[in-house]
């Protein structure tokens, strides 16, 4: 007997009954249609400025740092400001869903769309979505938004637009789901930078993945 | 691993004489302790989703069968395959045959209790394949030589002096002078030796915090992003994950993400979540090539329909670990296995057996806090008398434990012999003790007065003689 049999037939055995019915698979099949959100706390039905604001506020919380600009041109401007300000270097990896944004508007960065590599220092990436409840980045993977820019660089910088800060994780999976885009590789939910409390449980960040997350929220669609 | 669990009393002997050890352990109350006791007061909705979480899992576990299978059709579909092990060896072979299929001499590993379980880094090593731990804790105590004492925070025995200690003698590359006495100097070290073996794994093993029937998909939850780059770099990942972790949907998959941080380790969320679906696809970037995912029973569908059922509804938050007081005085190595506290004295007889670990059962004042904070309100201390019970039955105490329970069991069935030797004993000892209060040694009760005093009882009347005279508030 193959050992996914028996393991089956031993689950079937200790829960006293054989396989279920057909009709009684089919019903469970279907319930996955209509998945159900138990509890969903109430910080995350807050009308959308104030779920803004509290996304923002938990980012900051979650020891990310956050900067607000009108419109995507000012993004180029904006990373630049923010790599001057803490001495970082300006050679970036982009995700190339980002190759769009008006780069030449800030000569001084070095820009390169891919991948991360192990030596590049800062990677930016867009967003699916922004959770306010917790602050948490939501990130699906694909050749435009390689998985390795969310881990690999020292400096992670995050772009995230207005529309798509939300309350509730739910509401990240209900729109996932009529895009079609529900499984891709990776969904990867990102609450701050990387961190660790193993060394007598104080909290450090930079364990293994990037040492900062900045994210910059535009306010305006399109640009 | 090799359980040590019949040795338990020696061993929590030793752990209460370890200086060490008790300095390490005084962080567990005003770190895990007070910071979930702040996160769940910011929720409101936490006791709700308790009970959620509890119901969502009753139902995946009378429906386990059907949710696996379904689980493993969206993993085939998406590309990826499903390997079902029956048990401990049966998980480490089928792990060895994928690092051999893929050619894999460098493994790197993100924290897996199950990968504790069956004992496969020895297992590897011994047939040539070299696994790096990359979670820091795991990567300490695996320079170490030594199991992990906490299912969350590995290392919680050690303090910064030990962990210098392994790294001047791990990393020869480094002056053996170099500044070590701070956390941050000995994390930086460790991130930059362990990036080097990020890049250079050929294979990369995680645990699963859950699985998702929905859409095939694998979750871990991490702080540091170890297990992302264990997984994303090399060419092929394995989950290696036990059958009780499936959940029907996203939806189901976060509940339990609302309650397990903050239950863990008092976090509003972990820094990552990831959920992983099969390999790479055909337009992407970056991600690896195979996608493996081993079921291992081991026992747990033997647990299902009895007295342990519930005990199966577990997401390893350590709650239960954290607020033990067995526990926060021995540290976890004391109880012999891989699981310690509270949830491990109910899982490790079920696993390995109550013959090895049937001391554990009584490592536990029966208190109640293990329950009173599990997220998934599983009634640890029920399934602890349960065991207790098993034991007794199958007459795995030593004779002199034994004749005590029954001598105590006659005495309490006549009450009245009962009241009289009660009477008797409060009489004497309150006499006894009456100037300094408790007692610090005492003849046969040496167990007891060693480590802790014995109080002297205060009135000079026990409590049935209080009640009957209506001295009672
Ligand atoms: S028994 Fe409950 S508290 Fe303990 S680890 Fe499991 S889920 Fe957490």
């Amino acid at each position: 007997m193959t050992a996914k049999r028996q393991i089956l037939d031993s689950i079937r055995g200790s829960l006293g009954r054989g396989a279920l019915p057909p009709s009684r698979r089919a019903e469970l099949e279907e319930a996955l249609n209509h998945p159900h959100a138990a509890a969903v706390p109430a910080r995350g039905t807050l009308p959308h400025p104030e779920q803004i604001a509290l996304f923002m506020a938990m980012c900051v919380e979650m020891s990310a740092s956050v900067d607000r600009v009108a419109s995507k041109a000012l993004v180029p401007a904006a990373i630049a400001s923010y790599l001057a300000s803490q001495n970082l270097p300006t050679r970036l990896v982009v995700a190339p869903a980002l190759q769009a944004l008006d780069w030449a508007a800030a000569p001084l960065l070095e820009t390169r769309f891919g991948a991360a590599l192990p030596i590049d220092p800062v990677s930016v990436t867009p967003v699916a979505a922004g959770v306010a409840e917790t602050g948490t980045l939501v990130l699906c993977s694909g050749p435009d938004s390689p998985t390795t820019l969310n881990f690999l660089p020292d400096t992670h910088i995050a772009v995230i637009e207005a529309g798509q800060v939300v309350g509730g994780y739910e509401e990240v999976w209900a729109r996932l789901r009529v895009d079609g885009r529900l499984v891709p590789r990776n969904i990867n939910m990102i609450t701050g930078p990387s961190r660790t409390g193993d060394i007598e449980q104080t909290i450090l960040l930079g364990a293994h993945g990037p040492r900062r997350l900045h994210v910059i929220l535009v306010d305006e669609h399109g640009g | 691993m090799h359980p040590t669990s019949h040795d338990f009393k020696a061993n929590a002997h030793r752990a209460m004489r370890d200086e060490a050890l008790q300095g390490a352990l005084a962080t567990l109350k005003k770190g895990f302790r007070a910071k979930r006791g702040v996160a769940v007061e910011r929720l409101p909705e936490f006791e709700a989703l308790r009970d959620a979480g509890r119901d969502m899992k009753n139902h995946v576990l009378a429906h386990l069968d059907h949710y696996l299978e379904l689980f493993e059709a969206k993993v085939l579909a998406q590309g990826g395959h499903v390997h079902w092990a029956r048990d401990a060896e049966e998980a480490r072979r089928i792990v060895l045959d994928i690092c051999r299929a893929s050619n894999a001499r460098t493994v790197t590993k993100g924290k897996s209790m199950v990968a504790e379980e069956i004992g496969l880094n020895a297992y590897l090593e011994k047939n040539g394949v070299r696994p790096v731990e990359t979670d820091l804790g795991e990567y300490i105590i695996q320079l170490r030589d030594e199991p992990p004492s906490h299912i969350i925070a590995p290392a919680i025995h050690l303090n910064r002096g030990h962990v210098a200690q392994a790294f001047v003698k791990a990393h020869p590359q480094y002056p053996a002078d170099r500044p070590l006495g701070e956390a941050r100097e000995l994390l930086d070290e460790a991130r930059e030796v362990l990036r080097e073996s990020f890049v250079t794994a050929d294979l990369g093993i995680t645990g699963a915090n859950m699985m998702i029937a929905e859409t095939g998909a694998t979750i871990i939850v991490t702080n540091e992003g170890n297990g992302d780059l264990t997984q994303t770099l090399p060419r092929v990942h394995v989950v290696l994950t036990s059958i009780e972790k499936v959940v029907p949907t996203m939806e189901d998959a976060t509940t339990v993400l609302r309650l397990l941080a903050r239950s863990a380790t008092g976090q509003e969320f972990a820094a990552y979540t990831t959920f992983s679906a099969g390999p790479r696809r055909a337009e992407d970037l970056d991600g690896p090539s195979e996608f493996h995912v081993v079921l291992l029973d081991n026992g747990r569908s033997n647990m299902l329909g009895g007295a342990f059922h519930d005990m199966l509804r577990c997401i390893r938050c350590a709650a239960c670990i954290n607020h033990c007081p067995i526990y926060g005085a021995i540290g976890g190595h004391a109880y012999g296995w891989v699981y310690p506290g509270p949830m491990g004295s109910v899982l490790t007889p079920a696993l390995i057996g109550l013959e090895e670990a049937r001391d554990l059962p009584n490592a536990s004042t029966l208190c109640g806090r293990c329950e009173a904070v599990c997220p998934m309100r599983i009634p640890l201390p029920r399934m602890l008398r349960h065991w207790r019970g098993r034991e007794f039955e199958r007459h795995l105490q030593p004779g002199r434990v034994r004749l005590a329970l029954k001598g105590w069991s006659w005495l309490v069935r006549h009450p009245t012999l009962y009241r009289l030797y009660t009477m008797a004993a409060v009489a004497t000892l309150g006499m006894l003790g009456k100037r300094r209060g408790r007692f610090t040694s005492m003849p046969m009760a040496g167990g007891w007065t060693n480590t802790r005093d014995l109080p002297a009882p205060s009135a000079r009347r026990g409590f049935m003689d209080q009640w009957a005279t209506g001295r009672r508030r």
